[in-house]
């Protein structure tokens, strides 16, 4: 019995949005009704590169099965360079992950310009599409536990 | 102890119809720190604005959560309402409910769900908001234009008229742009120069106005209300205090081959000129490439023939700083390159020739003194064939994706001339579509084909090639669906018009954005036309994108309004989402300086307490939150977290994580 | 071995008689042959300096607290250890005006662990010559080739330049670095992210999070470390969050990532031997494979590559998928 509720368990994903462009790209799916599934929760953050790789980790050990960081197209950004900064600290973060087994497709980055609300809405219907067939993830509970 | 307050909208049934709101106001009103939880049709109306306020009265509370649209419709809204009670208006979150949640979910009970989470995260995160202040700061009241075309011409004018000093700085040795170089101006036909000269007399006599030609932006640093530039003045080897702009100089100097740019290098002019006549200010200026005094040191004649004693070969460039509270950009346009477009002729015959060259064909005060001539030999042409969108809406790489809006209009004008004063000249004009949108714009072309018999043939133009010296024009008329080849005399082409390339640095300089084709991008595409992200700057003219000269006008004197709009405010309220640093914690590494786009952190010596009666130095980071944008790249660069962003606190942001990861 | 020690000891006695210096860093001997421990050293206290195979531990990290203190200060460093004595100029966490740095070579140091593997007991003393290590045991005297009990960061030395020094001792020539010192990262790369998951969940969970790792890295310079609960009162064995506990080797690898100069400290210090050094050298090769060669700590004030970046900047998707299969 546990364990059917285990399967049908919905995945948890978190989407960091910089509040210039994915936010309102994001605002713009919605107000197109462009629908993506409810397990999308979005976080508004200034910028990409306010995302710091612990909020990122810290969504995985409490759970979350993928987590998505959208921002301006790299040229177009608010504060001028930030997503580049994003660009290459997510880089390696996302590398060292997989390295430590993390499958690749759980962890992502999308540029999503205020005017892509169908962009918003595809790439989130994508990521969750990739990440239900995933599953659950549970790699990053608790990387020291012996079990 | 937290008293928060939650507000659930219906949105009439926006919200209501998918989201069950009733269950989401209940939920949280069992959330710990929740002490109030409601649900209403309307919280942004006045009604619902009055039911918070009262309860945060009512209630005593300490923050609240509005679960309505997204926080970019109504944050503002509900951040104004709270004030009015009492509240900080930063002790609001807003858990967008609609946009991510009612709009694009079907199933009520998922949606419900969603909406409770969203709520819980926001009251999560407002668990750990912190009242903040806006800091304040001064507003230097004086505007810098730069570029002196009709754009900036109009700017300076509108604000220097409000009473505020106004600088333009201009990179060519006189203001007037490329207004200055036409001919007459659609849809009325008066004559460019008996409209814009006035106005470049008004800015050089205004005494709020100050110009600096020849000039350049070197470096900005600042913030809106308190820009520091640097301002370079590329030498002109003359004395522009004591220069009378007599023109004896440029009648002595015997090098008389440099081609002369304004009239689009259709004639030459001496190594020491004047643009043209009516140039302000009336300054010569002296090519340094071309002047044979400043290349081999032999010569020396414009200064023995200057009555004003206004020569000075040592002359170096200079830079002046100063201070400004608005930077308007109207840096215009140039036509493009066509060195991709082989298939015109342009590069080798003489008598293909661009749109703003016929204008100089065209001028009385042109190259040819207004008889238009052919330039290969100096004939009247009989047969003159126009091009439209050579480079315009073109898709294939070799042009521009987008309309350059102009050229419609002044190829109907220049057709219109040309039938008006040479009656027996044969007016052709390839067309791919004639755009005329605009006051009277339609009628004015209308009068071109119909009253004026110029010959609209819609189709393109696939190659034009010298034949026994007359320009064949090969092409498709799509109406008649059949080939032609029209023997022409001259060729005018339609460029399209790029933004002047020293856009691209200035953007750098003033940290705004570009698009693809290296047009300044606006605050908002619809609402904010003129303003910028960069706070304090603003765009006018083409800058921004294609216009004509109304349009740009009105653009600068838009522009021009939120200047003054910002010049009249003693002080600018900050945003105090900026990031500050924890000094106990600093290790002084300077990884933040580094990487902060806008210089807004420094470092300082600091002696602390180290317990025991005992203290010691230690180089902290200060941001200046006045400069601060608040983008955070030096909360994540700061290895031992002593960086942190108000209004976006790393534990906030954990907070959120948490509340949605929790299951 | 022996005759650079001599050469240092004259160096230390003859800075410190000229009033050049007023502290000197160093290894002092203890019990025995390989028990050996930085320590400081003053004008009438140069009593149990030592510079033997064993010396393998960096000084710099010391730095930052000497670095705080009256006078200067002579430090011996290793070549792998001038980088991180750069990288802590850099930072700001010492100043060079304090401390007059002499490089001394080396031609790696031993690991005391695998001298044991290869069945050396009752061991009475120690002396060493240029290729080998001479043991004296109660069972008879035992040689062993110093080649075969180098220190995993020695195995894969980095470098043999001085990224900085005053001054520097060299006796005879020394090794050359190894220049495959990524094989390791790349046969994990190989892998796949299942069998990766493994090999990590093996190592990982073998740590006592003794904190060792993080007490010897020259990087972990914080004044708060995230792994202390200050509030706990007990120092450096509570985290504030289970979090932190959980994820403590991913967050400290991208804590020093971009400032990690590979100096191998964590993976010496581990008591459990988790090769930790392996999850710092993946970023410092995807830096270098994505973002170009980039050494921490081999010029003062060069920009870390994490606060760095160009327009043509790959992807982050490329970076995973580069390296990793």
């Amino acid at each position: 019995m546990q364990e059917i509720e285990k399967n049908q368990k919905k995945p948890l994903i978190v989407a960091f949005c910089c509040n210039w462009c994915s936010y309102a790209g994001a605002d713009l799916a919605g107000s197109s009704r462009l629908s993506y599934p409810a397990e999308v929760k979005i976080i508004k953050v200034p910028c990409s590169c306010r995302v710091n790789p612990i909020f990122i980790l810290k969504a995985f050990q409490r759970g979350a099965d993928g987590v998505i960081l959208c921002g301006c197209h790299p040229g177009d950004c608010h504060y001028s360079e930030g997503n580049y900064r994003t660009r290459r600290r997510m880089g390696l973060l996302f590398s060292m992950l997989n390295y430590f087994g993390i499958e690749k497709e759980r962890t992502r980055i999308e540029w999503v310009s205020a005017a892509e609300g169908a962009k918003f809405s595809a790439v989130m219907n994508d990521f969750a599409k990739t990440i239900n067939e995933l599953g659950e993830n549970r790699r990053l509970e608790d990387l020291r536990c012996k079990d | 102890m937290h008293r928060i307050g939650v507000f659930v909208c219906h949105c009439g049934s926006n919200i209501a119809a998918t989201v069950d709101v009733e269950r989401v106001s209940n939920a949280l009103a069992h959330e710990p720190g929740v002490v109030h939880s409601v649900n209403y049709q309307y919280m942004c109306s006045e009604n619902g604005q009055q039911l918070i306020k009262n309860a945060i009265k009512e209630h005593n509370l300490s923050g609240i959560v509005v679960c309505s649209c997204s926080p970019r419709m109504h944050e503002a809204t509900f951040r104004k309402t709270a004030e009015a009670a009492g509240l900080n208006p930063y002790m609001v979150e807003i858990a967008n409910i609609r946009e991510q949640c009612s709009w694009i979910h079907k199933d009520v009970e998922e949606a419900t769900e969603k909406a409770i989470v969203l709520a819980r995260t926001a009251v999560a995160k407002l668990t750990l908001n912190k009242p903040l202040v806006a800091g304040e700061t001064g507003v230097t009241k004086r505007a810098l234009v730069i570029g002196g075309g009709i754009a900036g011409i109009q700017a300076a004018l509108d604000i220097a008229d409000a009473g505020y000093e106004v600088d333009i700085v201009e990179k060519n040795p006189t203001i007037g742009g490329r207004m200055a170089q036409l001919d007459k101006t659609f849809p009325t036909l008066d004559c460019s120069a008996c409209i814009l000269t006035p106005k470049m007399v008004d800015c050089a006599q205004h005494e709020k106005i100050n110009i600096y030609s020849y000039s350049e932006v070197d470096k900005v640093k600042g913030f809106v209300g308190n820009f520091k530039v640097t301002i370079k003045k590329k030498a002109r080897y003359v004395d522009e205090t004591k220069c009378t702009g007599c023109g004896v100089c440029m009648t002595n100097c015997p090098s008389k081959k440099g081609l002369n740019s304004f009239n689009m290098d259709l004639n030459t002019r001496p190594a020491i000129y004047i643009p043209f006549a009516q140039a302000i200010p009336n300054v010569a200026v002296i090519d340094p490439e071309q002047c044979i005094k400043l290349k081999s040191g032999k010569c020396g004649l414009c200064s023995m023939k200057c009555g004003a004693n206004a020569i000075d070969y040592k002359q170096q460039d200079s830079f002046v700083e100063r201070e400004y509270g608005a930077i308007v950009v109207a840096t215009g346009f140039k036509p493009i390159s066509l060195e991709n477009f082989n298939e015109y002729g342009y590069a080798d015959n003489k008598d293909v020739i661009t749109s703003l060259e016929l204008e100089r064909l065209m001028n009385a005060a042109g190259p040819s003194k207004g008889t238009l001539v052919r330039p290969s030999d100096g004939e009247h042409p009989h047969v003159i064939t126009f091009i439209q969108c050579v480079g315009s809406r073109d898709v294939s790489g070799c042009g521009k994706p987008y309309c350059s809006k102009i050229c419609c209009m002044y190829t109907a004008k220049h057709a219109m001339l040309i039938r008006e004063k040479y009656p027996d000249t044969q007016v052709n004009v390839f067309y791919i579509d004639v755009r005329t949108p605009g006051k009277n714009y339609d009628e004015f072309y209308r009068r071109a084909v119909e009253q004026y018999g110029v010959n609209y043939i819609k189709g393109m133009v696939g190659k034009v090639y010298n034949e026994n010296g007359k320009l064949m024009v090969q092409g498709s008329n799509l109406i008649d669906n059949e080939q032609v080849t029209i023997a022409s005399d001259l060729v005018v082409l339609a460029t399209a018009i790029e933004p002047d390339p020293s856009v691209k640095d200035l953007a750098t300089k003033l940290t705004i954005s570009i698009d693809t084709n290296n047009f300044l991008t606006e605050a908002h595409a619809k609402l904010k036309p003129v303003e910028c992200a960069t706070a304090g700057v603003y765009l006018a003219g083409v800058c921004q994108g294609p216009k004509d000269i109304p349009e740009t006008v009105a653009q600068a004197s838009a522009a021009a309004s939120k200047v003054i709009g910002l010049l009249a405010k003693d002080k600018l309220k900050g945003n105090p989402c900026v990031a500050h640093a924890n000094e106990m914690t600093c290790t002084g590494c300077s990884q933040c300086a580094e990487v902060c786009p806008y210089g807004a952190i420094t470092y300082e010596n600091k002696e602390f307490r180290i317990g025991g009666g005992k203290t010691e130095k230690r180089r902290v980071a200060s941001v200046n939150p006045a400069v601060c944008q608040g983008c955070g790249a030096c909360t994540v660069t700061c290895p031992s977290g002593a960086m942190d962003l108000h209004g976006f606190s790393s534990a906030q942001i954990l907070k959120e994580v948490e509340a949605i990861c929790k299951r | 071995m022996q005759g650079l020690e001599k050469l240092m000891l004259e160096k230390a006695n003859a800075l410190l008689q000229s009033g050049e210096v007023d502290r000197v860093i160093g290894w002092k001997k203890g019990e025995s042959y390989y028990d050996v421990s930085p320590a400081t050293f003053t004008k009438d206290n140069l009593e149990g300096f030592v510079y033997n195979c064993f010396c393998g531990a960096n000084l710099s990290k010391y730095l930052v607290a000497e670095s705080k203190k009256e006078g200067k200060m002579l430090v011996f460093l290793k070549p792998c250890d001038t980088y991180s004595f750069n990288q802590l100029l850099s930072e700001h966490r010492i100043e060079k005006e304090k401390f007059y740095v002499v490089g001394v070579g080396c031609n790696g140091h031993l690991d005391m662990n695998k001298v044991y593997a290869q069945g050396v007991e009752g061991i009475l003393s120690m002396s060493e010559d240029e290729n080998n290590l001479i043991v004296e045991t109660v069972y008879g005297q035992k040689i062993v080739e110093k080649e075969s009990a180098l220190l995993i960061k020695c195995l894969t030395c980095k470098s043999k330049e001085f990224a900085v020094a005053d001054e520097t001792l060299v006796v005879g020539e020394m090794k050359p670095a190894n220049p495959n010192r990524f094989e390791e990262v790349e046969k994990l790369e190989s892998m796949t992210e299942a069998e990766r998951y493994a090999f990590w969940k093996e190592q990982l969970s073998k740590c006592i999070r003794c904190n060792a790792c993080r007490n010897a890295c020259p990087a972990c310079t914080c004044i708060n470390c995230v792994f202390d609960n200050n509030a706990s009162g007990i120092s450096a064995k509570a985290n504030a969050d289970e979090f932190e506990e959980k994820l403590f080797h991913i967050i400290r690898a991208y804590h020093v990532a971009g400032r990690c100069t590979d100096c191998g400290e964590c993976s010496r210090v581990c008591p459990q031997n988790i090769p930790l050094h392996l999850i710092n050298r993946k970023v410092i090769k995807d830096i270098n494979e994505n973002y170009g060669d980039y050494q921490a700590g081999a010029e003062v004030n060069a920009r870390n590559p994490l606060v760095n970046y160009t327009k043509a900047d790959v992807e982050a998707k490329e970076v995973v998928e580069g390296g990793n299969k």
